[in-house]
């Protein structure tokens, strides 16, 4: 492999500047999972089906999977690992999807908080079935999504500082 | 690691119609979320790539001074719906993008890729064709402009000719004035989905809301490309608002559509779905022209 | 009481971080990368493979093919093994294979230094294949003529198994019954765990060690040396956390061909992961079953005889077999017991995907024809179905000769109560028995039974080993895997409650290690809280009093005056705290005179099962015209027994009605007819459900303990997949009128049933 081509990719991953050599036929996955070892990037189809390995690049929502290394360059990305705080405190999502057991094998689950913070991060109210359309992209066999949207629902109402309403479909708990 | 060859990335339009020139058997690669599928599925691997992701010169949408409706090639399914010219205007369309795939897929997924890919099942493409849109191709000989139906030249196949890239897709003020759409998606889930069948339709209402001034019917997975439903659309333009108007266009459509057997969905369901799709979607379109079918 | 506290899982904080580390994240990226060359025909015999080209392709290591593997042939069923020849698992696999029995079926493999070069050698082999004819049917692959599959199994049939009861030909002559009858047809599906099959393996001191993501680390061990035909014992295999497995990984599946070509390329660390397509084409999937049921009952609804076959598409290979098929089979007469019947089910051979373990084993293909089968038998007879169910299903006090299971609550009528009293099944049974138009509305209920464990059908026992830190906190091993349902949670919460310590003092160690982790068969048969519960309580008991025992020295108190609580000696005699478990712990590791490092290792082997009960509601609505149907209300009813974590519980239902809900109306493995083919094996045609596809997902229980479990505990991982389908579908009976007899219940069938009953 002679003619291997490469090229130098600088970008902001979780807050830190960082640049690397990177195979031009990597995509962003590979690009995160070997070169900086952000494993929580999961695969789980690599054609953009699954959403395991979505992670968040200037505020939007990717698959990494079907996103080229190479075009990450100048971007600002964040992947689960960016959430948790430096001293590796849980954010309010985070503990949201712990308390509402909205894990399970966690393997969806990278790609599940980092969507929902996408959502949350655009400071509105949404309906149950707002929020169901806009995690859609992520497949999950566990859980039934039903513990899921209710930790991103808790968020987004504690986020804006409102009480939080009856679910529009469930039982009280 | 995708299996490509070697990568040309495109730094301009002006940029990437000489890599076309230069590598005429590379592939464009836009978003990618078509084109690295089928490096992935062996169809397209091992091949050289143009990516021309990087041109932002390609994304957003304005108006021209004449009112035509200006999407560069390379603007992403979410950022079209988002888009406030789009939603004033033809907001149809921002709800027919806003059906493809899952949030992710719209995020990187434009809607040059989704048109110069040539498939029927294109969420964009029968709402453009009932917008009468207008692909805009640039090439070594400057810029060619086309309407849609021609740009389709059979299934899977576009006009796009050596050296160019599409860069945008346009829709003239004449198009989009005093018109209101809908689309309809069936597809077997709803979300991540390709459509079994599309449906959009544009009405014009009369000022006094009772007559149909004009219709335009376009359909996904209808044929081999993307159609307009032209013998239906010709046999109601003028036809006055009545209870079964609905109805009757959703027989009529049956003599324009042609869709096929496959895996995926009978010729029969197929059918069936169309007459349903063109019924249920222009009784929304009407609705929201302000119009009454009873 | 720990029992019963919904604490978060033990693991949640890694996986809310995502440092939790699976298969693929383990792996030295250094690895060789193993590619399978699948076969581009339904059936065949390989002639001759060319590697020569392949072999010279950059990057390639190695290129290997079924010629070169060894000759002995191996089993793969996560089955516990068996030394009685005659209940051991068919052994039909070699590592790569010269008789190619599906279309993808394993021929070639290539190890090179990374994925691309590996995939481009791929295309480099040549296979002369003398092509065969194939048979994707169950029925036509019985036929006399039909393809052959496996030499030994004549017309296919796998296995055969029967029950006979009464006498059906003589019950069946008494005036005025009526002969209700019909075909239920259930499809292939997959399980679709999120993280595809992975594993790899590398040789250290002689030996060769896998890493996988199997629900079944020992058992796998021990198909490696099979296949392999090399000691058992030369065989290590790591279990780390696992995306996800119900049933899949419930069977070896590229373990053992990743140690063989580790092996062949001198113990070298070689990678096998799976793509997604390869999950789908090359992994497990649900058999797919066909039913005839013919039910003699009286106008009230007796049921005076009962004819019952069952045809199970095994696929390719026998993986789990006909345990699968005969599970639903032996169901059916205790569901709704029955004086005279006549059942046989047939597991057969067919040119199709390998059917192995899918959660529910058999049991969700049979509750949706039997349970259709009963709205059909009230359909016709005029009858309530919640009343006939409360009439006619397994009655309080039941014993089932076979396992000696028995009813000891009230089960299905209470459960039943629950779920229609959610559902208002009385008041929209009535409001929506008379409709027209484009939109119509049902309800629609299934009842629904399953055995926890595999006792008496094979061997059923867990091993647990405690060790005590010096600060009183354990460390606890068993065999049984986390998979994602909460096993560790549930096994911290169950050593906490038995060794009167904290559940934080219980460090569950999650990974399975064949080196290290006492004996146990793995995930599977929602045997975990019902046998590791008894592992579990077995050596926490034991432990506790030796503990007891070790503390006389230093409390001079007698063992049986004493007791642990709250990580504290106590004695029982007045409440008063000796000394903490943490200080003797300590005390007794670093006694100068009598030191000892606080163990215990403890086999439980079980000798009783356990059923489990419950039922499903569901409410639709139809729209005719775009043949689709929306559920509107949907849930499950669980008697699981004590619940030994509340939250963890109802989630693992809602996982399991989802599952059931693709079943129902969307999920459906597609064959070409004229390859064999399979045509949407990935993410994007195979219809899972997703976020949209959904209601609320209502999970209820009723709890009564079951008097069999060290916890109260039984069956509950697998049977929220089964009442969905059939409640879901008698729902859409109510509402159209039109009783689908075939899974998915999709747009297709919906559009093809709704014309022949002209309602389009």
């Amino acid at each position: 492999m002679s003619n291997r081509q490469f090229k130098m990719v600088t970008c902001t991953i979780n807050g830190k500047e960082r640049t690397a050599m990177v195979d031009v036929r990597a995509s962003l996955t590979d690009m995160l999972r070997n070169d900086y070892s952000l494993t929580s990037v999961k695969k789980g189809c690599e054609v953009g089906e699954c959403g395991a390995c979505a992670v968040i690049i200037d505020g939007e929502c990717f698959n990494s999977c079907i996103y080229m290394a190479i075009w990450a360059d100048g971007k600002n990305i964040t992947t689960l690992e960016g959430l948790t705080g430096p001293k590796g405190e849980l954010s309010d999502l985070q503990q949201a999807f712990v308390d509402e057991t909205a894990i399970q094998c966690g393997f969806c689950t990278p790609g599940f908080i980092l969507e929902a913070e996408t959502i949350l991060q655009k400071g509105k109210i949404y309906t149950d079935d707002e929020l169901r359309k806009l995690l859609s992209g992520h497949l999950c066999r566990c859980t039934g999504y039903d513990n899921i949207l209710r930790a991103v629902r808790k968020t987004m109402y504690r986020r804006q500082g409102l009480p939080i309403p009856p679910e529009e479909d469930g039982e009280e708990r | 690691m995708y299996d490509i060859k070697a990568m040309y990335e495109a730094s301009s339009v002006a940029d990437a119609v000489k890599l076309r020139q230069q590598h005429p058997e590379a592939v464009i690669l836009a978003g990618g979320s078509d084109v690295l599928i089928k490096i992935r599925e062996g169809k397209l691997a091992g091949r050289e790539m143009i990516s021309i992701y990087g041109l932002d010169e390609l994304r957003g949408v304005h108006l021209e001074e004449d009112g035509t409706l200006v999407i560069g090639s390379l603007t992403s399914f979410s950022h079209i719906t988002a888009d406030p010219l789009i939603q004033e205007h033809i907001g149809v369309l921002g709800e027919a993008v806003d059906m493809v795939g899952g949030p992710q897929i719209r995020a990187i997924g434009t809607i040059g890729g989704n048109t110069c890919n040539g498939v029927t099942s294109a969420d964009s493409a029968s709402t453009l064709f009932a917008w009468d849109a207008q692909i805009e191709l640039t090439g070594p000989d400057g810029v060619r402009i086309l309407p849609i139906a021609q740009f389709y030249l059979g299934a899977g196949k576009t006009d796009i000719r050596p050296g160019e890239i599409q860069t945008s897709i346009r829709i003239p003020k004449k198009s989009y004035e005093g018109y209101k759409g809908f689309y309809i998606k069936y597809g077997m889930r709803r979300a991540m989905e390709i459509a079994t069948t599309g449906c959009s339709v544009n009405v014009k209402l009369s000022d006094d809301k009772k007559t149909l001034e004009d219709l335009r019917i376009g359909f996904g997975v209808a044929a081999p490309v993307p159609i307009r439903a032209v013998k239906t659309e010709e046999k109601f333009r003028k036809a006055a608002l009545s209870a079964d108007l609905a109805d009757q266009i959703g027989e009529a459509v049956l003599e324009d559509v042609t869709p096929r057997d496959s895996w995926r969905a009978s010729k029969d369901l197929r059918l069936h779905l169309c007459q349903t799709l063109a019924k249920d979607a222009f009784c929304e379109a009407v609705k929201r022209s302000g119009g009454e079918l009873a | 009481m720990k029992i019963g506290q919904s604490i978060p899982r033990v693991d949640s904080y890694d996986k809310a971080t995502g440092r939790t580390k699976y298969t693929d994240d383990l792996c030295d990226q250094n690895a060789l990368v193993a590619k399978i060359l699948h076969a581009n025909v339904a059936h065949a015999i390989v002639k001759s493979v060319d590697t020569s080209e392949a072999e010279d392709m950059p990057g390639v290591i190695g290129v290997f093919t079924c010629f070169d593997v060894p000759e002995c042939t191996f089993p793969t069923a996560g089955h516990p093994w068996s030394t009685v020849e005659s209940h051991q698992d068919v052994m039909d696999r070699h590592l790569l294979t010269k008789h190619v029995r599906y279309y993808g079926d394993d021929v070639a493999a290539v190890v090179a230094e990374d994925e691309v070069s590996a995939v481009r050698a791929l295309e480099k082999i040549h296979v002369e294949y003398e092509v065969l004819p194939f048979v994707l049917d169950v029925q036509e692959a019985m036929k006399d003529g039909a393809p052959q599959l496996h030499e030994r199994f004549k017309n296919n049939i796998l296995a055969h198994t029967d029950i006979r009861r009464g006498n059906l030909a003589e019950a069946i002559k008494e005036p005025g019954l009526t002969r209700i009858e019909g075909w239920y047809d259930t499809p292939t599906v997959q399980h679709c765990h999120i993280e595809n099959a992975c594993c790899y393996a590398y040789m250290e001191n002689g030996r060769v060690n896998v890493v996988a993501s199997t629900q079944i680390p020992h058992i796998t061990r021990r198909c490696i040396g099979q296949a392999l035909g090399i000691d058992w014992g030369m065989v290590r295999l790591v279990k780390p956390y696992i995306g996800g497995g119900f049933g899949d990984k419930q069977d070896a599946l590229y373990e053992p061909l990743c140690a063989w070509l580790s092996m062949q390329v001198g113990g070298r660390l070689v990678k096998l992961e799976c793509t997604r397509e390869e999950t789908f084409q090359n992994c497990r999937v649900r058999h797919a079953i066909r039913y005839h049921l013919i039910s003699w009952v009286r106008k009230d609804g007796t049921l005076v005889g009962r004819k019952l076959e069952c045809y199970s598409n095994q696929g390719a290979y026998a993986s789990h077999g006909h345990g699968v098929c005969a599970k639903g089979m032996n169901a059916v007469p205790q569901i709704y017991p029955c004086p005279n019947i006549e059942c046989d089910s047939w597991t057969v051979f067919t040119n199709r995907q390998v059917a192995g373990a899918m959660r529910g084993y058999g049991m969700p293909q049979v509750t949706f024809a039997l349970e259709s089968h009963v709205d059909d038998i009230c359909q016709a007879l005029g009858l309530d179905p919640l009343e006939y169910r409360r009439k006619t299903t397994m009655p309080l006090g039941y014993v089932d000769a076979f396992s000696k299971n028995e009813l000891y609550s009230d089960s299905f009528n209470q459960t039943l109560d629950v779920g229609s009293a959610y559902i208002e099944y009385e008041k929209k049974r009535k409001e929506y028995s008379h409709q027209t138009g484009r939109f119509r509305r049902g309800v629609g209920l299934s009842v629904f039974w399953y055995n926890t464990a595999v006792w008496p059908i094979s061997l059923e026992t867990s091993a647990c080993r405690m060790v005590m830190n010096q600060d009183g906190s354990i460390q606890l091993q068993v065999g049984e895997t986390e998979i994602g349902q909460g096993a560790d949670t549930a096994f911290a919460q169950m050593a906490a409650e038995t060794l009167g310590i904290s559940i934080d003092k219980v460090h569950v160690v999650s990974c399975q290690d064949t080196d290290v982790t006492p004996y146990g068969t793995g995930a599977y048969a929602s045997r975990q809280t019902y046998a590791a519960g008894m592992a579990v309580r077995g050596c926490a008991e034991a432990f506790k009093q030796h503990i007891l025992e070790v503390a006389f020295p230093y409390t001079r108190m007698q063992p049986y005056l004493m007791d642990i609580v709250d990580d504290q000696i106590i004695r029982t005699t007045d409440g008063r705290v000796l000394m903490s478990l943490g200080d003797l712990a300590k005390q007794k590791l670093y006694d100068l005179e009598n030191c000892e490092h606080l163990t215990m290792e403890k086999t439980a082997q079980l000798k009783t099962n356990a059923y489990s009960f419950g039922c499903g509601f569901a409410e639709v609505e139809v729209d005719l015209e775009m043949c689709q149907v929306k559920v509107l209300k949907l849930i499950n009813v669980h008697d699981a027994g004590t619940l030994v974590n509340p939250a963890l519980a109802r989630a693992q239902v809602q996982g399991g009605m989802s599952m059931g809900l693709g079943y129902a109306l969307s999920e459906k493995m597609l064959y070409d007819e004229k390859t064999g083919r399979l045509l949407n094996g990935n993410l994007l045609d195979y219809k899972l459900s997703t976020t949209m596809d959904h209601p609320h997902l209502e999970a209820r229980f009723v709890q009564n303990a079951e008097p069999t479990s060290a916890y109260g505990t039984k069956a509950l991982g697998e049977p929220p997949v089964l009442p969905v389908a059939p409640a879901v579908r008698n729902a859409i009976l109510q509402a159209t009128g039109v009783g689908l007899d075939e899974l998915p219940m999709r747009p297709h069938l919906l559009y093809e049933k709704f014309k022949e009953a002209h309602l389009i």
